[in-house]
């Protein structure tokens, strides 16, 4: 007790020092931000057109953020003020940004971070997309959504936290999923497009679109332990198709449903997308462009890999290049790519994790459908020794994650002995839901 | 973690075939790939050391690592070739210590 009154006696005297500090660090900012205003209002009077500008711009999505029509706005100056202190941002920076929209396209791990920056540094016009609806399992990663919003519209959580952050910048909500018939539309009302997607469709769809419509395409991914980042179709560098015309079987590709990601790492990079975004709409600094950067969480390691520039045989952005708009809208992604852009119908043979030690219903076997062809024999002893047990005869049940593992499963089976295999349909997720509720899905 | 040596990663290639006394008669070179991503699952490594004769390109030594890890024809088609940071055709002539990374997509957000 007796420390704790002499521990107050001396840090009353240690608070008045740091007040003193804070006063003469407030006046010293207050001075500079005076000449700044001086700096940018001629004639000094702008103040009273604080609002009301939006209304100026042509476009549907408004491109001022509370900004007046020859500077920020005095609140302006206060909110961003660390901001305009950057030598290499500044004032034009700050003024820039507000003039911008942007368009974050998936509002999951990547777009998190990604929309939450946007909003807090002040861009003029935030445009979300998404047709997903909050889920638990993706709260771990997802950090701009709460419990609260936990079966709504993810368009609708983001849209709530980034006004919360920051009410001056205009927001707008598109709850629905980006695709090829309405990309273009939603696509042209924006300066930069995001792409915050997690499936290789979408990343074909949206690279194409931007060079459509010419706008720059700030590319991120993260799976598992990995992140990577590009600029796309920025000043005449190259486009998604030009570094991967051809794509990826959908096993190469896969997502973080099926094999998992750390939830930091999306934050890593989508805080970095941010960074570009942030770059390429306040023209500072020297967009990722040309360049690819890979983060390793587990190492701690980045780099950055000089890539190819634009092909001149790129089908998109080549110079021969003769896909139009029409092209565009009647192209089918999911085809092109041969995966889904809905990660729900996202099931494929090989994306099931191959031996899941997640759980597992009483008295089963846990056999990854790739190594079924070896363990016949060791379902064959096991049926028996069940019905020696039971002294009835063994009824054999698969069952997998979704149900259609086991259906390929089951189909094998019959086909090589096991003629009386049956199918638990609907998986792990309909045995949790309709028989045992505390089971768990994941 | 610290950074590994470039002389002391897993030699991939075997000796036998092309045993590095022999350097005198015909001078090898060190090369050392990087795996990313989905090539890291394909090859269970984060990298290894791969030795190539002296003039081999960058087409040589993707055959050579096609002929070890047959998995990695999976991604040949649609991944990111770099050659000490940068962008490389296959055609490039490989030189003693190069870094190869092979980089496929990751499309998870
Ligand atoms: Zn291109």
């Amino acid at each position: 007790m007796d420390s704790k009154e002499i521990g107050c006696g001396s840090c009353g005297a240690d608070l008045l020092g740091e007040i003193e500090r804070l006063r003469a660090e407030k006046e010293e900012l207050e001075s500079r931000i005076h000449l700044l205003e001086a700096q940018i209002k001629p004639g000094g009077a702008a103040e009273k057109d604080r609002s009301g500008n939006c209304s100026l711009s042509s476009l549907s999505c408004p491109q001022m953020n509370g900004a007046t029509l020859s500077g920020l706005s005095p609140k302006m100056i206060h909110r961003y003020s660390r901001h305009l202190l950057l030598p290499d941002f500044g004032v034009e920076g700050q003024l820039k940004l507000s003039k911008s929209s942007i368009l974050v396209v998936g509002a999951g791990g990547l777009g998190s971070p990604v929309a939450m920056y946007l909003a807090s540094c002040g861009v003029g016009c935030l445009g979300i997309v998404d047709s997903d609806i909050v889920e638990l399992n993706n709260l771990h990663r997802q950090i701009i959504h709460t419990e609260a919003y936990v079966g709504q519209s993810k368009v609708k959580s983001a849209a709530s936290s980034c006004h919360a952050i920051n009410s001056s910048v205009k927001l707008v909500e598109h709850r629905e999923a980006l695709q090829a018939v309405n990309a273009l539309d939603i696509v042209s009302k924006y300066d930069i497009v995001v792409d915050a997607t997690d499936n290789l469709p979408s990343r074909y769809m949206i690279s194409d679109c931007c060079v459509l419509l010419d706008k720059p395409l700030v590319s991120g991914a993260a799976l598992g332990m990995e992140g990577q980042l590009t600029v796309y179709n920025y000043n005449g560098g190259p486009c998604y198709r030009c570094l991967f015309p051809t794509p990826p079987p959908s096993t190469a590709c896969q997502r973080c449903s099926d094999s998992g990601v750390l939830g930091v790492v999306p934050g890593v990079i989508g805080c970095l997308q941010a960074l570009e975004a942030i770059k390429v709409a306040s023209a500072v600094g020297e967009p990722l462009s040309g360049r690819m950067l890979l983060f390793d969480a587990l190492s701690s390691r980045t780099r950055t890999v000089k890539i190819r520039g634009r092909s001149p045989l790129c089908p998109i952005c080549g110079e021969n290049a003769a896909f139009t708009r029409e092209n565009f809208q009647s192209f089918d992604y999911e085809n092109f790519t041969q995966s889904p852009m809905s990660d729900r119908s996202s099931e494929k043979l090989n994306l099931i994790p191959e031996s899941s030690r997640i759980t597992a219903i009483p008295k089963s076997m846990n056999i990854p459908l790739s190594n079924l062809e070896d363990k016949l024999s060791t379902i064959d002893s096991a049926l028996k020794q069940a019905a020696q047990d039971s002294g009835k005869c063994a009824s054999l049940f698969v069952v997998c994650r979704r149900g259609n593992d086991s259906q390929r499963a089951v189909d094998y089976l019959s086909k090589n002995g096991f003629p009386l295999a049956k199918d638990i349909v609907g998986g792990l997720q309909s045995w949790s839901q309709d028989v045992d509720h505390t089971f768990p899905s994941y | 973690m610290t950074e590994e040596p470039k002389d002391t990663c897993d030699v991939i290639g075997s000796q036998k075939t092309n045993p590095s006394q022999d350097k005198d008669l015909a001078p090898y070179i060190k090369i050392k790939v990087l795996f990313f991503a989905r090539a890291r699952d394909l090859t269970g490594s984060t990298e290894i050391c791969l030795e190539m004769p002296d003039g081999s390109t960058a087409r040589d030594c993707m055959s050579k690592l096609l002929i070890e890890f047959p998995n990695l024809q999976e991604i040949y088609n649609s991944m990111v070739l770099a050659l000490n940071e940068e962008y490389a055709p296959e055609s490039t002539i490989l030189k003693d210590k190069d870094e190869l990374a092979i980089i496929p997509p990751i499309s998870g957000g």
